[in-house]
This record gives structure tokens, sequence and C-alpha cells, in this order.
């Protein structure tokens, strides 16, 4: 908690954020900016002030956020966007990514206070969901939503997969089945005790009771719970695949049977009690193999990321049009913190566009009249006026979705190992139950059945298919604990893989503010406060850097100030003359000191010293370059090649580094290197890696804030983690070690019950103890090898 | 002892009325979301007459 503020800085009471250009005060509270005040006041005048009770600075920041939300009073609009709606009530889920804390959850289901209309709003934490019920007779959709911006948690509303429809429909059911599994397996183990303790003849009555009852849990288990094995058997069979599913179909299948057989004909007690414990065994696998980030989404493209709607200007007036209708030669209107949905030609207006979210790149663009500006791109500043040039589907950036690598449906790229070793599995197991068949059958073909049908028994790969859930949802937690959320488990054999990897260069490499600043000479306090006054008046980056990193200062008087564009500021403070710029305004003439940037200062005709400017890239970047001789490393640039210089002393070649590449170009790169038989790793973060993070064999998401914006991926990762790459890339490999290792043990246990099996001697007790005992060791093996190596590699 | 047939019958019906209930709970949405309600409950009732006293 930063509760108390550092010496000099006032921290906004409602964000928390530090009040570095002016501090708003209001009923005895600083706020930073003119939002975060706008948000307390609506929750004073509400008597919702309880809020700020439970955490210290609650709010997210509300600076430079503007919204408009005509476009929610169009029924078309409004249709797509309800859950459900009636006469009189209406259900509608937002996606808040704003929710971070208990006041959010306080505050969100407190909404009928501020406005009664709304009967009912709940939040789901994880998913920051909040769910509404509200009677549209008296309010619109429209009015809950600028509610909802009002007090700053502006959802965040799209048309494209912001909002989980019920997915969670397909867990439902396989906790279902597995309550039942293991409801059914708990009884037949109480009722199968008797049996192994040994009956006296007296009771054998209870023996035949007991048997039936357990035929009868075992129906459900087979029927419902086990269900998707035959059937997910049944369709590899036909597609001439033999996967894990198979020998476990079939395992179940004889268990069943011969349950069934020995219980009718009173021959013994069936194998009901191993055959319950296994299908609630591999359902419990198949669960723990389901982990899903509820906060986190992989699939989002370019449409969740743009507006769900834009205005349009038809007989000079404006209207807003679904995106989807958008077409050629329409006038659009883009205002301020709007994003252009199309490529569409400026026809008025001041634009700068901050192409951030596109490139990664920081620094918003000017653009002339008349110039083509491409889709993603953000306007800041005033609104601007646009003609569409191209549909939204076939502009620049999106049409980068129309890549077959994006219609590719399955996402089979690697064969994971258990699906390699279960072919080879599957045909020793069948030509070892087979072998016992016929060397039985001239004998006793009653002993052959027996030792044919306990081959397929003993032999169920139920630790196998067990081995690869466990280790890898154990890897799972691991990768998230340090902020890496895989897509799912299958990913984290893909990692193990990789042998080359492709960086993007802004955003990926370099962070938003790339540059660092520091002070050559020294700075007295007043000198700091004049510096920092001057500053305050610039919009221009290098004076934002400047203030920021000279931030609580106080603000002295500003009586004259020029900015002369390209070259600096020359400015009045308390009395005081400053010129800060570069050499040119300060000295009169160009320093020659290639690849930096310095801002000078003079004050009253002394020179006090310099700013200098340079180049951060992240942290760990030279760990990553560690890597090369064992992984190939390559940059992928969107950029011109200003630092190509810097950076070769991490790609080490000049071949390795490409710049001045287009999405598409990004996209035919990889497939380029995956042809020559590479297994390629993308880390990017915007939406013009999308299409390489798609074809890439691990297309990894690199994001500041995990709840932003990432293009669609397999994995998305942690800005401040990236450093920990390499540590990553060794412990998924330990991983599938792990793996192999309880491949060998779980086929231990499998000889040990073959021998069993094939004599015929299989009693149900033993196959009782072998089948637990082995998924017993399994998993424990695979949970505790996996933390093992995790610590090993200070994961 | 066929007093264990009445008793098995009793022991398998209590057993199938807990496995309705869980059915009942899961399909009713109770075990969706697992997290919230244990941030809910810490919150306070709404009973302060004056929350701008609160504030200070």
């Amino acid at each position: 908690m930063k509760e108390s503020a550092v010496e000099g800085q006032t921290l906004c009471y409602h964000c928390g954020n530090e009040c570095i250009e002016d501090t708003i005060v209001a009923d005895e509270k600083s706020f930073c900016c003119q939002g975060c005040k706008s948000v307390y006041e609506v929750l004073s005048a509400n008597d919702l002030c309880s809020y700020y009770n439970y955490n210290a600075h609650p709010g997210a920041n509300r600076a430079n956020v503007e919204s408009r939300f005509e476009y929610l009073d169009e029924p078309t609009i409004v249709a797509d966007l309800v859950d459900y709606k009636d006469e009189k009530i209406t259900m509608v889920t937002f996606y808040v990514p704003a929710i971070h804390c208990s006041s959010c959850i306080w505050l969100l289901e407190q909404l009928n206070r501020i406005n009664p209309a709304i009967y009912y709003s709940r939040i789901d934490f994880l998913k920051k969901q909040l769910i509404v019920r509200f009677n549209n007779t008296e309010s619109s959709l429209r009015q809950v939503v600028e509610l909802l911006y009002n007090i700053g948690y502006e959802p965040l509303i799209s048309l494209h997969d912001v909002i989980k429809k019920q997915a969670g429909n397909n867990s439902d059911h396989l906790v279902k089945k597995i309550a039942v599994a293991g409801f059914c397996f708990g009884n037949v183990m109480l009722l199968s005790f008797p049996e192994y303790f040994g009956l006296s003849g007296l009771q054998t009555t209870f023996s035949h009771f007991f048997g039936f009852l357990n035929v009868l849990f075992a129906l459900p288990v087979v029927f419902y719970s086990g269900r998707e094995y035959f059937v997910s058997a049944w369709n590899n069979l036909r597609n001439k695949v033999l996967n894990i599913d198979f020998p476990l179909a079939l395992g179940i299948a004889v268990l069943f049977i011969r349950t069934i057989t020995e219980v009718f004909t009173r021959t013994g007690a069936g194998f009901a009690d191993t055959l319950c414990g296994l299908v609630f065994f591999l359902l419990i696998g198949k669960f723990v193999q389901k982990k899903t980030y509820h906060h986190l989404s992989f699939e989002r493209d370019y449409r969740s990321f743009f507006p769900v709607a834009v205005q349009v200007i038809e007989e000079e007036t404006e209207k807003p049009l679904p995106l989807a209708q958008l077409k050629t030669g329409q006038r659009i209107v883009i205002r301020h913190n709007e994003i252009i949905p199309a490529d569409a030609i400026l026809l008025n207006g001041d634009a700068l566009i901050d192409f951030s979210f596109v490139t990664g790149e920081a620094e918003p663009v000017n653009k002339t009249l008349g110039e083509i500006i491409y889709a993603g791109g953000r306007q800041t500043g005033q609104a601007i006026e646009m003609e569409v040039i191209k549909p939204v589907s076939q502009s620049y950036l999106t049409q980068l979705w129309n890549n077959e690598a994006f219609t590719r449906k399955q996402d089979n790229r690697i064969q994971t190992f258990s699906q390699q070793v279960s072919k080879y599995f599957t045909i020793a197991l069948l030509a070892i139950a087979f072998s016992a068949l016929l060397y039985w059958l001239p004998v006793d073909y009653k002993k052959g059945l027996a030792a044919f049908t306990a081959v397929l028994i003993v032999a169920c790969p139920c630790a196998l298919a067990l081995s690869t859930p466990f280790t890898m949802s154990a890897a799972l937690s691991i990768f998230d604990r340090n902020f890496f959320y895989l897509k799912n488990t299958t990913v984290v054999e893909q990692l193990a893989r990789i042998d080359t990897i492709v960086l993007d260069k802004t955003g990926t490499i370099t962070t938003g503010d790339s540059k660092s600043i520091s002070f050559e000479g020294n700075l007295s306090n007043q000198e700091k406060q004049l510096i920092y006054s001057a500053c305050l008046n610039s919009g221009h980056p290098l004076s934002r850097m400047i203030y920021t990193s000279l931030a609580g200062q106080q603000r002295l008087a500003t009586t004259q100030y020029q900015e002369i564009p390209g070259q600096g500021i020359v400015a009045e403070v308390a009395g005081r003359r400053l010129r800060i710029g570069n050499a040119k305004l300060v000295f009169g003439h160009n320093d020659n000191v290639p690849h930096l940037t310095r801002v000078h200062v003079l004050i009253d005709d002394g020179y006090i010293g310099y700013f200098a400017f340079s180049h951060q890239y992240r942290s760990g970047l030279e760990k990553i370059a560690w890597l090369v001789p064992a992984y190939k490393l390559f940059l992928l640039s969107g950029d011109q090649d200003h630092e190509r210089y810097e950076l070769v002393k991490f790609f080490k070649k000049d071949s390795s580094m490409r710049f001045n590449q287009s999405p598409q170009q990004k996209l035919d790169f990889i497939s380029s290197l995956q042809n020559s038989g590479k297994k390629v790793m993308m880390i990017g973060d915007g939406l013009n890696d999308a299409g390489a993070l798609k074809q890439s064999d691990l297309g990894i998401a690199l994001t500041d804030n995990v709840n932003n914006f990432s293009p669609g991926s397999d994995a998305i990762l942690d800005g401040k983690s990236l450093c920990k790459l390499p540590q990553f890339l060794r412990f998924s490999k330990d991983a599938v070690r792990v793996i192999h290792m309880s491949f060998l043990i779980s086929l231990t246990y499998n000889v040990i019950g073959l021998s069993y099996a094939v004599s015929g001697r299989l009693s149900p007790l033993i196959a009782a103890i072998l089948m637990p005992l082995s998924t017993a060791t399994i998993i424990s093996f695979t949970s505790i090898a996996t933390h093992v190596a995790a610590k090993r590699r200070r994961l | 002892m066929s007093i264990i047939y009445l008793l098995i019958g009793c022991s398998i019906f209590l057993a199938l009325c807990f496995l309705g209930a869980f059915f009942w709970a899961q399909s009713s949405g109770q075990n969706e979301d697992l997290y919230t309600p244990s941030v809910r409950i810490l919150l306070d009732e709404e009973s302060d007459p004056d929350p701008k006293e609160n504030v200070t």
C-alpha cells in the first residue's frame, strides 16, 4: 500500500498517482486530474464515500479519458450487447478492466443507490465482469454505461470475445462427470471391502448382492462419466490415428464386460472398483489439464480492440453506425482518444495519431491533410474528419487476419510426447494381449480369455495418461507465479522444442517510455524548480520526461514562454531567463554527438549542464543474448534502423536484425524460418505482430499490464519477466524430462502387472491395489519433481 | 444379518441425496464464482448515517 506519500509528493486521493502537473483540491483532498475529482464528486454526492475506506486510493486514473456513448442508443447495437431483454427488464454483462479491489466490488454492487432503475448488479471478480439488471422503461443501456463511466469504471464494449459467453459449460459437464465417478467409486470401494477381507461361507448371498450393486454403480461410470473416451477412441480410429484414448477405452470396456460376466456367472467379484477408480482418476487428470485464466484472453483479434460503432456524417448530420456496416467513401468523425477503424484519408483537422497499440511506439505521429491514415491508430487532440478508403476487414492492418495462419482451425502444430508414445504403446499392448491369448488357447480357453482381458486391464495406461496433465499443470502454476501465462498445458511442450527466438523491437525489448534520463552537472533546488516550471508548459515528449523526473517541485510563475520547434524552450520563470533545448538553441551551433540525445540548460546566460537521454532496453535483454549458440536469435522491427548501432551488441550479427518490416513481412519471415526446419518462438506486443505470433510455433504476447489488450497468442508474458525467459526455456525442458521419467515409472508398474496378467492369475485385489498405487506414485512424483526443477531454475 | 439390506439401501439413498444436491448446486451456478463471495462477506452492510464522517 502506498498510503503515506514520499516527502514532497502528493498522492491523488482517488487513484493514488502522484500529482505531477497540477494538484486539484476539493474537500481538503488532492486529486491529480479533473477526472479523478469528478468521480469523487459523484460518489460523495451519493453518500458512497465508504468506497475510500476499504482501500487507500482504490480508483483508476481518469486523466485524458473521454468517451462517447451515443452509439448505445442504436437498437441494433443494443440487441447485440445485451444478454436478455423484455418490455421491462434488460440484463447485460460488462467487462470492466478497472475492477481490482474490494472497494470496486462494494461500489459496483451499490449502483442502485445512484440510479434506482438498476435492480441488481453483481461482480465476478476474477473475470472482471459486471452483471447488471435494470428497468429499461426508466433507464437505458447508454445511461447505465455513462453511469459506470462517471464513477470511473468504463466498461470495455466490444462485439468480440470480451465477455466470455458461458464457455464454462464444458467444464461444468466435466465436474458433474467427476462427481458421478467419485460417488460410484466410493460406494463400490465400500461394497468391495468384504470381498477383500474374505466373507465366511454363510454369507455368500451378500457377496452376490454386493456384486449386483457394484455392476449397478459401474453403469453410470461407464456410460456417463467414461463416455467421451469411447467417442474419442472411435473418432480417432476412423481417422486412422491411435491415440491414448484407444487403450483407455479398451481397458474400460474390458473391465466392464469382465465384471458383468463374473458377477452374473457367479465366478468372481469383478473389477468394478478398479473400473470406477480408473475413470475417476482419468477425469481428474482431465480437469487438472483444463486450467484456465478467467481474466486473460488468448484469442483476441482486432475486433476486440476496435470500437463497436463509429460516427458517420450523412447529409450534414452525425450518426453512429455499427462498424460492420461501414463502407468505403463514407465520411467519419474521430474524436480525441477514439480509434480509427479503417484506412482513411484525412480531410479535416489536426491529426496526431498514437499508434502505440499497433506498433508499440509511444510517441504520437503528426499527419497532414490528404494523407492516408492506417486503421488502428488512436487520435489525440481535436476531432478529425476522414473518408474511408477501405472496408474495415480489408485495411492495411486488419487484412492480416485474412491470412491462412488465422483460418487454421486445429492447433496441432507439435505432436505431444504422449501422442507419439501412445501409438507404439497401443501396438505393443495388443501384441502382448493376443500372444497371451494364443499361448493359452490350445491348453485352456478359459485361462486364455482371462489372460487376454487381464493384460488389457492391467496395462491400461492410466498412469501414462495422468503423467502429462499433472506435470504440465504443475509447470503451468510455476510459470503463472512468474507472470508467464500459458494458454494451455501443451504450450509447455512447445516451449521445450523451440530453437529460434524472434523478438519484436518497440514495446517488446523497449518499454513505452524507452529512454532513461540523467542530468550531467549539478542542480540546486531552485534550478530544479525553474526547469520544472518551464517544462510544464510544453507538451513535447522530452519536456514531459524532464518534468516527470523532477516531479514534486513547487511550480513557479512563468512570465514569458516560447517553444521553438525542433530546438527547445525559451522562457522566463520567476524573473530568471531559461533556455532549455538542443545545442543549436543553447550554443548556437550543432554538437556532433551521434546516437545520443541531449537537452542543454542555460539559466541567465550561465551554462548549468545537460540532460542525457539514452535508449533503455528491458533489463535481461543481455541474458537473452547469451542464449545465442543454443538458440538462434532474430529481431524484427517495424521501425527505422536508428538503433541498429546500439542493438548490434545484443544480436551480434547485422543480418539477424530486420528493420522496416510490415506486419505481412513479419509473418512471412517467420514462415520462411519454419520452412528451413526451425521451431520458431515469436515475442511481440502490438497488433502488427499478430500475424507473426499466429504463424510461429509459439507466439508470446508481451504486455506490461496483463489486463490490457494483447493480440491473440499462445502465451502472455508480463514485461518484467522477460529477463526470466532463459530460465523458462530450461525449465520447460525439465518438465518434459519429468514426463519421460514418469512414463518409465508407469511402464514399470505395467510390467509388474503384466507378469501376473499373462499367467492368467490377476485377482481383483491385485488390480485394485496396483491401479491406485501407480496413480498416486505418478501424481506425487510429477508434482514433486516439477517443483524441485523449478527451484533449481530459481523460478 | 438381513438388516444389512436395509442399511445399505438407506446409505445409498442418503449418498444419492448428496449427489443430487451437488448437481443442483452445480447447475444453479453456485460454483461459478468462487472468489467474489469471500470478499463480499467482509464488506459492511450500509448502516452509517453519515459516511462523510468516516472518510477522514
